[in-house]
């Protein structure tokens, strides 16, 4: 352990997660950006928990600082005050253990679909072939089958979508990371993502961090739903969604539970529109 | 599997539609092939007529003659030798010069504070007219062939330098932070993100250097050579034979022709994703 990494744990010690199962834990986080216009604020006092094998979504008005949360837990930048934890460790630099997925996809252009998902692979050192057979494993798991060879343009937006997520398995990590990832999609495709994206993650026992704007998404697809307010944002609501597990999200909108949630949520945000 | 059958019941329905269009679209081929053959002709003949009776030959030449004159040299041997020099030149310029400028450019691209102390210095030589170093070359490097080559090398070095620097400083960040969180090391960096996505913009200063690797190896000849589509070009005016001069342009210009075309063929091979990028239906 490095020697600031002790510093930080020795003065956060008196909150500390202990329970092991949680994987996430964000202690007093606040996140501080120095502009040309002066300091902006993006989150303040974030104390939050996420537990292992959880799907969780953060759902707030936009520029409320949830994808600044998922940046510090990927390590990509160090929170301004507080400390957020990995499974009881402090989080100091780049994660290697949580995969993130943007609403830009970022497929590499110049790859076709199976080397596009064959690059954390090949940046692991996995053996050409039981790397080819994982990708091909993988492919058919989001139903890309018969695209391999198709280059990302030549995809509509949701198979990019299914790419980018069977990139993001392929190196197999405990937690994703997910920034509106099906921002860009229509309607339907975006519920077929979302169908998807619940079964892999149960399938694969994953811990999910899920970042939207869309009330109705979060609650759908959550098994606890941390809602935010506008910036500096700060949670408002931690919600344990009481829907099962295998919910059919085709059949929601018909759900009483599902509806009066929304609704007694959607009053929570709403002022926050205005 | 239902977004396969999808796919494929939408190509059925529009194979009809698609022959319909292809159709259309061989005939505007037609149009525009016969139209091109109709402005060549039409122009030779108001060429060759205003030779003949309206301005002397002396300035304009006249298509028979230089046809003649092409002809005589192609039959000779002439032609293709001089062709060859001058290719031989803009090729090892165009190599040498593009060679050192993308390994500038990676270099520069990637190690930001040598860009910056680099950068006024390079600006210096990017501004001066490359063409304005013959008589320095020609002292350094003689009147033979590898003068031109340095001449050709130096016009090509910025063109391949600036755009591949663009293209290693163009390469997204997220992208970078996206393998970075998958374990990526910075050679994994440079080899999976940097340099492909570079490779555009290296390929756009290499297209570009083409015609300038031309001019360089021309005007080396012009300058001083004896030999050379240049020098063939030179010597004609010097003879005062406008009909020559005329004819060594068209070889002139047939060279750079065929030269794009090999940079286009090359281009094809290297980047695949560009074509189907080009293939793409545009939806705006």
């Amino acid at each position: 352990m490095a020697q600031p990494a002790i510093a930080v744990r020795e003065a956060e010690a008196g909150n500390r997660p202990d329970a092991a199962d949680v994987l996430i834990s964000y202690r007093g986080v606040g996140k501080v950006f120095e502009t040309d216009a002066g300091a902006l604020t993006a989150v303040r006092d974030i104390t939050l928990d996420i537990e292992k094998g959880q799907f969780v979504t953060l759902v707030g008005p936009s520029g409320c600082g949830k994808s600044t949360l998922l940046n510090m837990a990927a390590g990509l930048y160090q929170p301004t005050s507080g400390a957020v934890f990995y499974q009881g460790e402090p989080v100091t630099g780049i994660n290697h253990r949580v995969g993130y997925m943007t609403q830009n996809d970022h497929l590499l252009p110049w790859r076709d679909v199976a080397a596009n998902v064959m690059v954390p692979l090949e940046i692991r050192g996995v053996p050409k072939a039981q790397a080819k057979e994982r990708v091909y494993a993988l492919l058919e798991k989001v139903g890309l089958k018969g695209f391999e060879k198709a280059y990302p343009a030549q995809l509509s937006g949701g198979m990019r979508k299914r790419c980018a997520l069977a990139r993001l398995l392929a190196y197999d990590p405990e937690a994703l990371l997910m920034d509106e990832p099906f921002g860009a999609l229509d309607a339907q495709l975006r519920l077929r993502m979302q169908i998807e994206i619940r079964r892999v993650a149960m399938e694969l026992g994953k811990t999910v961090i899920f970042v939207t704007h869309d009330l109705d998404e979060a609650v759908s697809i959550a098994d606890r739903c941390v809602v935010f307010t506008q910036r500096p944002g700060t949670v408002a609501r931690v919600v344990d969604v009481p829907l099962p597990r295998d919910r059919d999200l085709m059949q929601l909108r018909h759900d009483n539970t599902y509806r009066d949630l929304t609704a007694e949520l959607w009053e929570l945000l709403a002022p926050d529109l205005e | 599997m239902q977004q396969m059958s999808i796919v494929k019941g939408a190509g059925v329905a529009t194979s009809v539609a698609r022959t319909a269009r292809q159709e259309r679209e061989r005939r505007r081929r037609q149009i525009i092939i016969s139209a091109r053959i109709a402005l060549v002709v039409g122009f030779l003949c108001l060429w060759q007529t205003a030779a003949m009776w309206l301005v002397s030959d002396f300035f304009i030449g006249r298509p028979t003659e230089i046809a003649a004159q092409l002809w005589e040299w192609a039959v000779s041997g002439t032609l293709f030798f001089h062709a060859w020099i001058t290719s031989v030149e803009a090729l090892l310029g165009f190599l040498l010069g593009s060679f050192i400028g993308m390994a500038f450019g990676i270099l520069m691209g990637r190690a930001q504070t040598l860009a910056e102390i680099l950068d006024p210095f390079l600006m210096m030589f990017y501004s001066l007219p490359k063409v304005a170093l013959a008589p320095m070359f020609i002292l350094w490097f003689g009147i033979g062939i590898d003068m031109k080559i340095y001449l050709t090398a130096t016009i090509v070095f910025f063109l391949v330098f600036l755009n591949t620097y663009t293209g290693v400083r163009a390469v997204s960040r997220e992208q970078i932070a996206i393998l970075k969180l998958m374990g990526a090391t910075e050679r994994h960096i440079l080899f999976k993100v940097v340099l492909p996505s570079a490779v555009t913009w290296v390929f756009n200063g290499l297209r570009l250097s083409v015609p300038y690797a031309l001019i360089g190896a021309i005007v080396g000849e012009l300058i001083a050579a004896n030999k050379g589509l240049g020098y063939l070009l030179a010597n004609a005016s010097g003879q005062y034979d406008t009909s020559g001069m005329f004819a060594a342009l068209i070889a002139i210009m047939i060279l750079a022709l065929s030269l794009n075309y090999v940079v286009k063929f090359v281009e094809k091979k290297a980047m695949p994703w560009k074509a189907a990028e080009d293939q793409r239906e545009m939806s705006i």
